[in-house]
């Protein structure tokens, strides 16, 4: 059931190729801004870095259809700029302002979107597994063809809940798609270092749920896989899984000394397999853009990342009143109450 | 334009750093990704990436040099064929515009002023004191066990709310490992009455995350002793999401099931959790006594758009008492019910130390000792205004209940009394809890572990210097 024959590459269109590029690009652009941001004290605590992983989610929003819904762990900057958040309120929120998605009360790891059904940003490896069966399930209650796209990482994929979510998801036909992306350390341990049997996507056979391995570092691949997932979802047969392979250039953390791979398997990744470059490429031998239109919109999401900058450093903390609020939702009126 | 590079803090604590290597060198052209240099801090050695691209124009800070503050120029980096002799001529201001932004983000300063809502610290929610429910003159009192007043509030949210579903280990074909939901799937169906595998952290996440998409779950845990391996989504998911998201993203949950100790069923399946989840901002916490509360506040908790741990109790769900036979009697969380009125002493309780604190009451009533008797109801947000009024009149308290002793509820109400009412206090207050041990499994133990009227008595008579 469990399969690795990679997905059939699709021919992609010209305003394909230019999408996932601007939007893969916007990702990498807006890390390394928070990378120096960090670097300058303006973001603080851990703030975990998605360069490297671009192709995954701009591979599987392009599978995604409105109403679809997304939750992951806590490297979740590339996951909100690529269902469509503001990346100012991203970066406010890096920088703990008002003008934050969560006005400066979550962080890095804690932001959510209603309006673009992105459930966060959750900081406990694995337990967003359970909760984004808990989203496919309300999609299920209602009857409607929504899917959950729930991401998670190769260390969380040893967390038990995970498998107590796999066998929920399998026995009550959940519409959820489980993305494992697996980077290939949980934060300092290799997978072989962790992982008793390394092909997590056949991890799901146990409970009956199909799994594909899929090239995260081609957003072509990942978007044909993506489609074949969200099809079995939506015709009612129940969850999948795909264990995206895929690489982070930085640390863990910003605190990460890297002492645990090479710097040479790092600029070996960066060289080869770098997706952005790979779209880049696919653009120019196909002839669908020249140089200087790629220069173009390098230049027009340096200027979107540099206002999401400026916008997060001029935003002011939040007042101290917020310390008190958001506590407790609203009461709502009890009729039974005098 | 000839940009700064700045030394770059590389973890929450670092302060400074030695350059411990240049990887580029004057002249070199560099682009986004590319390494510059290393750098070590108290902690590790690390490697530090250009965002920029353009050329190295200068170096200000030679490798080897110990001690860099962070956000000291470190070199400068211009576009090709860019002059950058005035970064040389004037080397590296000490403080530059960008150095000078963290300090708005420096909260140290702001917190003195940061406003307190109480001398207590507690959130202003647990100072609103919502209204006991009218019951019209003349509504018939049905005589009702625990377990149907909850099975039947359970039962008129779902006629009333289609958002509203009932999961949990045997709720559904079993009708309940403690018959608390007979029925249910009967009238609702196997769509709204689930029947999940053993699985409780599993199936709590799944309910918090069906919470988050706007439907209103209630979960059942078939006793709280197996929540403790679903704690992890009640505390850090259902309780705290609200508050992370900014507001945006409310979690309208309950938690229920039979809590404390039943009889006979030793250490792993008699703890009482009402001071562990009455700890915790984001949840509320209930543990009603009667069965007509024990309906209305779980019909309010169902309607209640906050997470909210619904403490039963498996030796009360048997017990009858009078339930106003209304078509919707709910009761507000939050609001303390004053059992009986008394002027020599307050005793505070919940739960099934109801049960102590009323056959105390009755008892010291014959020997001539006049006791209020308080059921908190609703533990978090806790009705302290009720308790403190009624300490302000009698002067003396005992609180009463079933859980361990460091850390209960009854020492809350005791700091609370202490700070808000420490004048009219004519004696300590005395805290009748279970004992410091595990729950013992023989009979006799048992008992000795549980608190008991006797010592309720006794504590009155302390306070009440008899």
């Amino acid at each position: 059931m469990a399969t690795r024959s990679r997905a059939k590459k699709t021919a992609a269109s010209k305003e394909d190729l230019l999408h996932y590029y601007r939007e893969m690009l916007l990702i990498r652009r807006f890390e390394e801004k928070a990378g120096q941001l960090y670097g300058m004290g303006l973001i603080g605590g851990f703030c975990h870095l998605y360069i490297g992983q671009e192709a995954v989610v701009v591979g599987l929003e392009a599978a995604a259809k409105d109403g679809d819904q997304r939750i992951t762990a806590y490297r979740d900057h590339g996951h909100m700029l690529a269902c469509d958040m503001d990346p100012k309120g991203v970066m406010a929120e890096l920088t703990g302002r008002e003008g934050g998605y969560s006005r400066g009360k979550g962080g890095s790891m804690h932001m959510f979107s209603k309006e673009k059904e992105f459930y966060g940003g959750h900081g406990i490896v694995g337990a967003n597994v359970p909760l984004g069966a808990g989203i496919a399930f309300s999609n299920k209650y209602r009857g409607n063809d929504n899917v959950c796209f729930t991401y998670f990482g190769d260390g969380a994929s040893n967390q038990g809940q995970v498998y107590e979510t796999f066998n929920m998801a399998a026995l009550w036909d959940l519409p959820v798609v489980f993305v494992i992306e697996n980077n290939q350390y949980a934060m300092g341990t290799s997978q072989k270092r962790s992982t008793s049997t390394p092909a997590i996507y056949t991890r799901g056979e146990a409970f009956g749920i199909p799994g594909e391995e899929v090239d995260g570092m081609d957003v072509l691949a990942v978007k044909a896989a993506g489609e074949k997932a969200v099809k079995h979802c939506r015709s009612g047969k129940g969850p999948y899984i795909l264990e995206v392979k895929t690489y982070r250039y930085r640390g863990h953390s910003m605190s990460d000394p890297a002492k645990y791979r090479t710097r040479e398997e790092v600029q070996k990744m960066r060289e080869e397999r770098d997706p952005i470059e790979g779209v880049r490429k696919r653009i120019l031998d196909g002839k669908h853009a020249s140089e200087d239109e790629l220069k173009a919109i390098d230049k027009e999401i340096k200027e979107i990342v540099n206002d999401a900058a400026d916008f997060a450093r001029e935003s002011p903390e939040p007042a101290l009143e917020e310390l008190w609020t958001d506590i407790y939702a609203a009461e709502i009126p009890q009729e039974g109450a005098a | 334009m000839a940009t700064e590079i700045l030394m770059p803090a590389l973890s929450p604590t670092m302060e400074e750093g030695t350059l411990a290597k240049w990887l580029v060198k004057e002249g070199d052209t560099v682009s986004s990704g590319d390494i510059l240099a290393e750098i070590e801090t108290d902690k590790a050695t690390m490697e530090f990436e250009a965002v920029d691209e353009g050329v190295i124009g200068k170096i200000l800070i030679a490798e080897g040099t110990e001690g860099v503050k962070v956000n000291t120029p470190i070199a400068v980096i211009g576009e090709e064929g860019e002059d950058m002799s005035a970064a040389e001529a004037a080397p590296a201001p000490a403080k530059t515009a960008e150095t000078d932004e963290p300090e708005t983000g420096d909260s140290g300063a702001g917190q003195d002023a940061a406003p307190a809502a109480s001398s207590t610290m507690q959130s202003p929610i647990s100072l609103k004191i919502p209204a006991e429910p009218d019951i019209p003159e003349g509504t018939e009192m049905k005589s009702t066990p625990v377990r149907e007043a909850l099975r039947d509030a359970m039962a008129e949210e779902m006629r009333r709310d289609g958002d509203v579903f009932v999961m949990g280990e045997e709720v559904a074909e079993y009708e309940g490992a403690y018959k608390v939901t007979q029925g249910l799937l009967d009238e609702f169906g196997a769509r709204r009455v689930i029947d999940t595998p053993i699985t409780e952290h599993g199936f709590a996440g799944l309910g918090v995350g069906a919470a988050f998409a706007g439907l209103k779950p209630v979960v059942e845990f078939m006793t709280f002793n197996f929540a403790m391996q679903a704690i992890d989504q009640i505390v850090n998911s259902a309780a705290k999401t609200l508050y992370m998201s900014g507001g945006q993203m409310g979690c309208p949950i309950v938690f229920r099931g039979p809590n404390g100790a039943a009889a006979r069923v030793a250490a792993q399946h008699s703890q009482d959790y009402a001071a562990w989840y009455s700890q915790v901002p984001g949840l509320k916490v209930v543990q009603p006594y009667s069965a007509s509360d024990a309906k209305g506040l779980l019909k309010s908790a169902i309607r209640d758009p906050n997470p909210v741990i619904f403490l039963e109790n498996e030796i009360l769900y048997g017990k009858s008492f009078d339930v106003p036979d209304l078509d919707d009697y709910t009761v507000p969380l939050g609001r303390a019910r004053i059992w009986r009125e008394g002027t020599d002493v307050t005793i505070v309780s919940f739960g099934i130390g109801m049960t102590y604190a009323l056959e105390a009451a009755d008892a010291l009533a014959e020997q001539g000792i006049s006791a209020e008797v308080i059921d908190l109801r609703t533990l978090r947000p806790m009705d302290t205004e009720t308790v403190i009024r009624s300490v302000q009149k009698t002067n003396r308290c005992v609180t009463v209940e079933e859980g361990w002793p460091v850390c209960s509820i009854g020492n809350h109400i005791s700091a609370v009394l202490m700070q808000e009412a420490f004048d009219y206090l004519d004696a300590p207050v005395i805290n009748c809890t279970g004992k410091d041990v595990p729950m013992p499994y023989a009979a006799n133990l048992e008992k000795l572990a549980l608190t008991s009227t006797k010592e309720v008595m006794d504590a009155v008579k302390a306070v009440t210097y008899r």
